[in-house]
């Protein structure tokens, strides 16, 4: 594979009536990152992406590639070079999953049979079980056809992919899911991704880096998604990103600061007299743990500690690699009010009470602020 | 029960059956009629109708004059050809074309222009030339309404080629308008029967071809 950053130059697309698509773009997608357009419709972001394969031409300005103008190439052959998904996937009813992972290779003169072994792979690589490979694209569900999308994409290892909306069409649970699986599978292939999206949260969830644009085309902001939150360039940025800015802020922070608390974590072989302690201290529930160290639930100070008394712990989170969204979520599902904190192996490490987060994000957010400062 | 025993014993008289003027080679006659007519309609209005159908042109103009040419009554454009070029095949084809040509060509058109848009533009999007986009992605999805109009087409041209007889020429119509100069009432229901068990035998053709040619994911029945 070889390194793809795609430049926007002065970019402008007007249209015969006058209408304003994007307006004088710059902007660079670097190689091996996600960068995800983001906007309200009509802001030019979809208008954007389908400049960089040539599907529609810029008025003013140029669109590079490593360097090179993207009108020097025969657009069809420039296409085949980047792989392109869209919002219904846009699948060949006629041809079978495979087939339809197939097209690119075949169009680039691979053998179908070569191009069939490596469309076989690729469904893998999606999560798809060969077995679906034979059928046809009504014969699959709504989320399986979108990652027969990706895959089809993905064929001909472009350097490049370029996504429209690829998740929007399905359920909220399935899209969940497909941008789990997405993130997994570009930390695999690090390819160079424009992501177009209305949805501010997929941005957040999934972009290295976020372009906002507004109304009338033009790009408000760049940032990463934490910078983003954080510092939103002016009203309109902030009003898109919502209302929970703050609380999604979180997400970016670091749990493994958060002060724990190992005094409340017993097994059935504990002393009546400490649980008795622990009432005493003002703590109604202590965790109550396996002979492995793993959470059984929460059981009450004033009573036995057994684990059919036991409540269950909903949440836990692992200080080395969640974030203290995740922590504040456990404290917040917990009848104690009290975060699980859980090794890599979901052995208990300890307890956090709100507080204990709360201290923490004003730490974290501090920090940030300090290394922001220092850049 | 009279005219059911008379159409049978004069399809099963042999001398029917042979020699010229017989069965087998007016049938051939009306074979030649029709092929020829819907192969030279296939010819003008499949292009038109996927070229139509791909690029959006023209379309508003080709469907009403496609409309206006179905309501044309075909003896009344056998006569006018006959007046403008004289005795002869030309005019029986021209009839027939100007028969068959409306369905494959709106038919065609419906087709490829009510393929899912995302399909060509996947398709675009991939790096797909504009024929291949058409050949590749919109003909074959469009397929089962194209093979329609081709069968309406085919079937239309079958029943309506018996005309061919009003002007002097053979073909299964000789029998029927021979028939009815005569008054041989067996003979002109005898051949249209014929005429009937052609054209059903079109319809089974198209039928089966439909089944070969359209892939599953279209029909969308398993294999």
């Amino acid at each position: 594979m070889w390194p793809a950053m795609i430049t926007f130059e002065h970019v402008t697309k007007r249209y015969p009536d006058g209408t304003v698509a994007v307006e004088d773009l710059d902007l660079v997608c670097p190689t091996g990152q996600i960068t995800v357009f983001v906007g309200p419709s009509g802001c030019g972001k979809t208008t954007s992406l389908r400049m960089i394969n040539r599907l529609l031409e810029p008025t003013e300005g140029r669109i590079l590639v490593d360097g090179n103008d993207v009108r020097e190439r025969d657009a069809s052959v420039l296409r085949r070079d980047m792989g392109y998904v869209i919002q219904q996937a846009g699948l060949f009813p006629h041809r079978t999953v495979l087939d339809n992972v197939a097209t690119v290779p075949m169009l680039l003169g691979v053998s179908r049979k070569e191009a069939r072994r490596s469309a076989a792979e690729q469904l893998e690589r999606v999560g798809l079980v060969p077995e679906l490979g034979k059928r046809y694209p009504y014969q699959l569900s709504g989320g399986q056809q979108q990652r027969v999308g990706v895959a089809r994409a993905l064929a001909a290892d472009p350097p490049i992919m370029l996504m429209d909306e690829p998740f929007s069409a399905v359920d909220p649970v399935v899209r969940g899911d497909l941008q789990r699986e997405f993130l997994r599978l570009q930390d695999d292939i690090g390819k160079t991704i424009v992501f177009v999206t209305h949805d501010v949260d997929e941005a957040v969830k999934l972009g290295d880096q976020i372009a906002v644009f507004a109304t009338g085309g033009h790009l408000v902001q760049v940032d990463t998604p934490e910078r983003l939150l954080a510092a939103p360039a002016n009203e309109f940025v902030a009003d898109f990103l919502g209302g929970d800015r703050g609380i999604r802020r979180l997400t970016f922070l670091a749990s493994d600061r958060v002060g724990l608390d190992e005094s409340d974590v017993v097994d059935s072989t504990v002393a009546p007299g400490l649980l008795e302690a622990l009432g005493d201290a003002g703590r109604d529930w202590a965790l109550l743990v396996g002979a492995d160290r793993h959470a059984v639930g929460w059981v009450p100070t004033s009573g036995v500690p057994a684990a059919a008394a036991a409540r269950p712990v909903e949440r836990t989170f692992n200080p080395a690699a969640d974030s203290l969204r995740v922590a504040l979520d456990s404290a917040l599902l917990s009848p104690a009010g009290r975060a699980v904190a859980v090794d890599d192996d979901g052995r208990v490490l300890g307890t956090a009470a709100h507080a204990d987060i709360l201290r923490a994000v004003t730490d974290e957010v501090a920090r940030s602020q300090r290394v922001e400062a220092a850049s | 029960m009279n005219i059911l025993s008379g159409i049978f014993d004069w399809l099963t008289s042999a001398d029917n059956w042979s020699g010229a003027g017989g069965i087998p080679q007016r049938m051939l006659e009306h074979l030649t009629y029709s092929v020829v007519a819907l192969a030279l309609a296939a010819v003008i209005a499949l292009p038109l109708g996927l070229w139509i159908g791909h690029t959006g042109r023209l379309a508003f103009l080709v469907v009403n004059l496609s409309n206006a040419a179905r309501a044309l009554p075909t003896v009344g454009v056998l006569i006018l050809a006959v007046a403008l070029v004289g005795i002869g095949f030309t005019p029986v084809l021209l009839a027939l074309v100007a028969l068959a040509v409306p369905p494959i060509l709106v038919n065609t058109y419906e087709g490829v222009r009510s393929v899912d848009p995302t399909v060509p533009a996947a398709a675009k999007g991939m790096g797909m030339r504009g024929p291949q986009i058409l050949l590749r992605a919109e003909v074959p999805v469009a397929l089962p309404a194209i093979l329609l109009g081709l069968r309406t087409a085919a079937v239309q041209t079958i029943s309506t080629a018996t005309i061919a007889a009003l002007v002097s020429l053979g073909g299964l119509g000789r029998f029927v308008f021979d028939g009815l100069a005569r008054s041989e009432y067996d003979q002109v229901a005898g051949g249209a029967v014929l005429v009937a068990a052609l054209a059903i035998a079109a319809e089974g053709l198209f039928t089966l071809l439909m089944i070969t040619l359209v892939s599953p994911g279209v029909r969308r029945r398993s294999t």
